[in-house]
C-alpha cells in the first residue's frame, strides 16, 4: 500500500499571527514539503491544479519535474488534473515528458474542477462537466496508446494524423485515477476503463465515500476487470496530530476555524465526528485510518492533507515526521497483514511495463520531411 | 388499508409556534382525509428550528451531516410532503427557504405538496403564491390548489364573511390526499444503481462518426 501527501497549493493567511506568505515562498515551501516526504519515507506526492487566487499551482508538471530531480523514488501524482478545461492534447504531451523526465514515477488524478468561473477562461462550460470529462479522457488515451490519431469530436478542434511527442516512456502511459467526490458517472468511467478510482474523503461523510467505491468496485468487476475486490482505490484524509491529543485540537482549530472551505462552518468537533478529518494523537491517526478499510475494503493507496489553511511550514514539516516515523511504518504493517494475496498493489511503471510484455522504445520517428514532421510520400497522397 | 408517508417541513421559530400548530392541523386534516380513502397515514415532522445549524454548516461545507440527512432522507422519500413556514419581510422565512435550497434540485419533482404559512396579519397572505409557489414550481413539485394562510385573526374563528380556518384546512387536506391516494408510493430514485446509459453509450455520444 502507498501513502503519501497532497496539496491543494492554497496560500492562506495564517490565523494565529495575521501572516499571509507569497507566491514564491509557497512554491519553495512545497518543494521543501515534498523532498521531506521522501526524507521520512512516504510513498507519494501529489499536487493540486488551480487557476485562481488564493492558489499558486496552475502548472504542476513544472512543479512535479522539478521534484522528480531533486528525489529518487517519491511517485508523483496530481491532485486533481482538470481534465475538463485543459486541452487533452497538452495533457497528453506534458505528462508524457514528465514521465520521461521522471523515470516512470508518474501518474496522474483527473478531476472537473468545481470552480465556475475557471472554465469559460479556458473556453469551456461547467455545466458540459461530465461530458467534457467523458470526451476528452477518451482522446487522452488514444493519444497516449495511438502513434497517430485521427479525431473528431464536441469540444476542441478535430485532429487529423496527430502524433503526440513524446510518446509515453517505454510505450505504457502513466497509471490514471480519477477523483469524484459525488458524481456516480466519474466512479462508472473509472471502473470502464480498469482505472483508479480516488475519493477525496475530507469533505464528505464516511458513509457516502463508501457507497461511491462500492458503486466503483462494482462496476470494475461489471466491466471485466477482475474481481470488484481487485479494484484500484485511493483515499484521502485530513489530520493533524501531537503526541498529546489536546495540544493538537488546541493548535490546529485557528486554522480550522479559518480554514478555505469549511470554515466559519461546523465546530472542529463536529467536523472530526461527521467527516474522517482526525485531530489527536498518532494512535488515534493511526485507528481512525485502519478503520478506513471497514467501509472501503482493501485498498491501494492513502493520502493526507496536511498542507494547507495557513499552517507554516515548520508545522507541516513536523506533521510529516510524524508521519514518517510514528504513523506510516505502522499503517503499513498493519494494512499488509490484512490484505489477502489476490488484492493487488497500486501499479507502478515497472509492474505496468512488466505487464505490457517489457520495455519497448515507442518513438515514432519522423522520416523524410523535417518541418512538417510528415513522410514525403504521406504528404503527397 | 395502504400506507404513505407524509412528511411535516415547519420552519416557525417560537415555541408553541404558530407555524407548527398550522402544520399539525393540515397533518391531522389531511391523516383523515386518506382515512377516508382507504389509506394509513405515517407522518414524520421536520422541524427546522433544530436544523438551524446544521443548515449553515451545508452551505458552508458542502454536505449535510447525519442529523440533517436523516430529515432530508425522510422528506425526499415521503408520499406527500406537507411544507409550512411563516411569512417573514414579504416572504418564507430564510431557514425554510435554506432547507430547500440545500436538496438536490431534482429530489422533490412530481410530490404532492401542501403549503401552508403564517403571520400576524392577513396582508401577508399572497405571499403563498407569489413566493412559496414559483419556490415549488422550481423544484418541479405538484402543489395543491389550495394553500392554507394562517394570520393572527384566524385563529379566532373566522367570521360570516371569511370562511373559517377550518374549512380551508379540510380542502387543502382533501386536494392532497386525493394526490397521494391516487399514486403508488414513493420510490426514490439510487444514485448508484447501475447506470441505465451505459459507459459505452456515453462515450458513443462524445465521439460522432469515430466509434461506431
Amino acid at each position: 500500500m502507498q501513502f503519501g501527501v497532497f496539496t491543494v497549493s492554497d496560500i492562506t493567511t495564517d490565523p494565529t499571527t495575521g501572516r499571509t506568505p507569497s507566491e514564491a515562498e509557497r512554491l519553495e515551501a512545497v518543494l521543501t514539503i515534498a523532498q521531506k516526504a521522501e526524507e521520512v519515507g512516504l510513498d507519494v506526492f501529489a499536487l493540486g491544479e488551480h487557476h485562481n487566487p488564493p492558489f499558486f499551482s496552475s502548472s504542476p508538471t513544472t512543479t512535479l519535474a522539478w521534484i522528480a530531480a531533486k528525489t529518487e523514488k517519491l511517485q508523483l501524482s496530481t491532485a486533481t488534473t482538470l481534465i475538463t478545461t485543459n486541452d487533452p492534447v497538452k495533457i497528453a504531451e506534458d505528462y508524457a515528458m514528465l514521465q520521461h523526465l521522471a523515470g516512470g514515477r508518474v501518474d496522474l488524478m483527473m478531476g472537473r474542477g468545481n470552480t465556475g468561473p475557471v472554465y469559460p477562461w479556458f473556453g469551456q462550460d461547467i455545466r458540459n462537466g461530465i461530458e467534457l470529462a467523458v470526451e476528452n479522457y477518451a482522446l487522452l488515451r488514444r493519444l497516449w496508446t495511438e502513434d497517430v490519431v485521427d479525431w473528431q469530436g464536441r469540444f476542441r478542434t478535430p485532429l487529423q494524423g496527430f502524433t503526440s511527442t513524446p510518446r509515453p516512456l517505454d510505450g505504457v502511459p502513466p497509471f490514471v485515477w480519477h477523483g469524484s467526490i459525488r458524481s456516480p458517472q466519474i466512479a462508472e468511467q473509472a471502473a470502464y476503463y480498469g482505472d483508479g478510482f480516488f475519493h477525496n474523503h475530507i469533505f464528505w461523510p464516511p458513509e457516502h465515500t463508501q457507497r461511491m467505491v462500492e458503486f466503483y468496485r462494482r462496476r470494475y468487476e461489471h466491466y471485466g476487470h477482475g474481481a470488484a475486490d481487485q479494484a484500484i482505490v485511493g483515499l484521502g484524509g485530513q489530520v493533524f496530530m501531537r503526541k498529546n491529543s489536546q495540544d493538537a485540537v488546541d493548535e490546529f482549530r485557528p486554522y480550522f476555524d479559518n480554514a478555505p472551505v469549511y470554515g466559519h462552518g461546523p465546530s472542529l468537533e463536529d467536523f472530526s465526528r461527521e467527516t474522517p478529518l482526525t485531530v489527536g494523537s498518532p494512535q488515534q491517526v493511526i485507528e481512525r485510518t485502519l478503520g478506513f478499510r471497514d467501509y472501503v475494503g482493501d485498498y491501494q493507496r492513502q493520502l493526507f492533507l496536511v498542507d494547507h489553511a495557513g499552517l507554516p511550514l515548520k508545522t507541516v514539516l513536523e506533521q510529516l515526521d510524524i508521519l514518517g516515523e510514528e504513523v506510516v511504518p505502522v499503517l503499513r504493517k498493519e494494512f499488509a497483514a490484512l490484505k489477502p494475496a489476490h488484492v493487488p498493489d497500486a501499479p507502478s511503471h515497472a509492474t505496468r511495463v512488466a505487464a505490457a510484455g517489457g520495455t519497448e522504445d515507442a518513438t515514432v520517428h519522423a522520416p523524410g520531411d523535417s518541418v512538417t514532421g510528415r513522410a514525403a510520400e504521406a504528404v503527397g497522397r | 388499508m395502504s400506507t404513505r408517508t407524509l412528511a411535516v417541513v415547519s420552519s416557525g421559530l417560537g415555541v408553541p409556534s404558530s407555524t407548527r400548530l398550522l402544520a399539525d392541523r393540515l397533518t391531522a386534516a389531511t391523516a383523515d382525509a386518506l382515512r377516508e380513502r382507504g389509506v394509513a397515514a405515517t407522518v414524520e415532522v421536520v422541524e427546522l428550528r433544530e436544523h438551524a445549524r446544521d443548515l449553515a454548516d451545508n452551505l458552508v461545507t458542502g454536505f449535510a451531516n447525519s442529523s440533517l440527512r436523516g430529515s432530508i432522507d425522510t422528506v425526499v422519500g415521503a408520499d406527500g410532503l406537507i411544507a409550512v413556514t411563516p411569512i417573514f419581510s414579504a416572504s418564507y422565512s430564510g431557514l425554510f427557504k435554506t432547507f430547500f435550497d440545500v436538496l438536490d434540485k431534482d429530489s422533490l419533482a412530481g410530490k404532492p405538496v401542501l403549503l401552508g404559512a403564517t403571520a400576524g396579519t392577513a396582508r401577508h397572505s399572497l405571499a403563498l403564491e407569489h413566493a412559496m409557489r414559483p419556490l415549488f414550481a422550481y423544484l418541479r413539485a405538484t402543489v395543491v390548489p389550495t394553500a392554507v394562510f394562517a394570520a393572527s385573526e384566524d385563529w379566532a374563528g373566522g367570521d360570516a364573511t371569511s370562511p373559517a380556518l377550518t374549512d380551508r384546512v379540510h380542502r387543502a387536506a382533501g386536494e392532497l390526499a386525493d394526490l397521494v391516494a391516487g399514486r403508488p408510493p414513493a420510490a426514490p430514485a439510487d444514485p448508484f444503481a447501475d447506470p441505465v446509459t451505459s459507459f459505452g453509450d456515453l462515450l458513443r455520444g462524445s465521439e460522432p462518426g469515430l466509434r461506431g
